[in-house]
């Protein structure tokens, strides 16, 4: 049986891991480096490292950092941030990472998506939307970090995305980021229900019910969280063990303590 | 002192695939030599090879074929030499006769099976992606201290139909078997990558860089 996946996701600037509340506030959690071996061998499933400044001040993602983490952890790692062409892609997966995140760039130009995954596979190529409420049950994409605005319905363009060769969405929820009250369940099951390829909820966790719900009310097959693990506020086998208790299937290994 | 070649045919994740093989290599006790070539003189020369491949079945098999002399060193390799060959996703699905992924291309063909898609009456999310527990179909020194249950990291939309059970190692679970695991004479395979699953696929290649077929 697959399992449902915990992804502690590393948002990372100059080097160092960092989460905005609402994306404006930062606060240093750390190496990512170390953080990304440690939560490998404290049960997660995948890491996520976001390079928060890449799209508003043009800067690359970090390679460097990519490799180290490569060569420090056995789980799968997926990178995003300012990835604008193939060549972005195939030089992170070089690099050590195992998935791509694609987000502003794919936005304006779609078939950036297609021309990804027919170079490196859809299931290297991770689509990352950023969505916030319009009201009246729609939601719309924003992009740069969530600074700008679109116009875009988020539903249709996840489907233009699945339709387009995305592996995975990773979908993330402006309103709920940083809030800390649940993720946004209703703009993750709309997702779920339009595409056949799998989701990640984002934006919000901040309990381990939120984590649950997250998954048994959405139909999402990952959660990501950040801060909840950074501070140590949770730890993530006591999620799984949790969410496991909760009825849903997770990885825990005998040797965890 | 053994060579393994690790082959670098411009499809896979090799740095984690590398590293993966170094701990495994420190783990065996054995004194080896890990290259990363797409070299057919060092290929055809290694003692053992390794075939990753992330992607696409037709591009995979292709990045192999515009090596000028790649896919005879690995013929060379496992077929007259009888050396050990693993191969990881889609490395393991060209070990197939046919892969059906947007037309018929043709596999090495040294396991009896076509390469289709994943069963999708399920109605469950492709690619199968995350961690899924093995179910053992037939031991295996490569599968060694790995039992029913142990956890393996997948990412595939598509998947082998083996012809001869036998050749069947390992399955998981989802919205039907899944072939996970096959194994022939001095070939081995694995649908999931042991690069990415942890203590799992640490100990998996650990076992291969061991193996005597």
């Amino acid at each position: 049986m697959l399992k449902t996946r915990i992804i502690p996701c590393l948002d990372v600037k100059e080097g160092r891991t960092v989460k905005g509340v609402n994306f404006v506030d930062l606060r240093d959690a750390g190496d990512p480096v170390a953080l990304a071996k440690a939560y490998s061998e404290q049960g997660a499933d995948e890491i996520c490292f976001l390079d928060i400044s890449a799209s508003e001040e043009g800067r690359g993602t970090m390679l460097d950092v990519v490799n180290k983490t490569a060569k420090n952890c056995f789980t799968p790692l997926t990178v995003g941030g300012g990835v604008r062409s193939p060549d972005n892609v195939i030089a992170l997966l070089r690099a050590g990472a195992d998935k791509v995140g694609i987000n502003s760039a794919a936005v304006s130009d779609p078939d950036l998506i297609a021309r990804c995954a027919a170079r490196v596979g859809r299931q290297c190529v991770v689509v990352a939307i950023d969505a916030r409420s319009t009201g009246n049950g729609k939601w719309e994409v924003f992009t740069h970090g969530g600074k700008r605005a679109t116009g875009i319905d988020a539903i249709e363009y996840a489907k233009l995305a699945c339709a387009k060769g995305a592996g995975e969405i990773l979908l993330t929820s402006m309103d709920k980021d940083g809030t800390k009250s649940g993720y946004d369940i209703e703009l993750t099951r709309k997702v779920t229900e339009n595409v056949t390829i799998p989701v990640i909820a984002s934006g919000g966790a901040g309990t381990i019910p939120h984590l649950i719900d997250g998954i048994k009310e959405t139909g999402a097959t990952a959660v990501l969280a950040a801060s909840i693990f950074h501070f140590g506020e949770i730890g993530i086998v006591e999620a799984k063990r949790a969410m496991q208790d909760a009825g849903i299937p997770m990885r825990i290994e005998k040797d965890w303590a | 002192m053994q060579t393994v070649a690790l082959i670098d045919y411009g499809a896979g994740n090799i740095p984690s695939a590398q590293r993966a093989l170094e701990v495994a290599v420190e783990r065996s006790g054995l004194e080896s030599r890990l290259l990363v070539t797409k070299n057919p003189d060092d290929i055809a020369a290694a003692d053992r090879i390794v075939i990753p491949g992330v992607g696409h079945f037709r591009d995979c098999r292709e990045g192999i074929y515009s090596e000028a002399g790649l896919v005879e060193a690995i013929e060379e390799s496992v077929l007259k030499k009888g050396r050990p060959a693993l191969g990881i996703c889609v490395g393991m699905q060209l070990m197939a006769d046919l892969g059906l992924e947007d037309g018929e291309t043709k596999g090495f063909g040294w396991i009896p099976g076509t390469v289709d898609h994943i069963p999708t009456d399920a109605g469950l999310p492709i690619p199968h992606m995350g961690w899924n527990e093995l179910i053992i179909r037939s031991e295996h020194p490569v599968l060694e201290g790995i039992s029913t249950g142990s956890h393996a990291y997948f990412v595939h939309s598509y998947h082998m139909v083996c012809s001869n059970a036998d050749d069947l190692k390992a399955q998981v679970e989802y919205g039907g078997p899944i072939t996970s695991a096959i194994g022939r004479d001095n070939v081995f395979g694995t649908q999931f990558h042991p690069e990415l699953s942890q203590e799992t696929g640490l100990r998996l290649l650990t076992n291969w860089i061991k193996w005597q077929p």
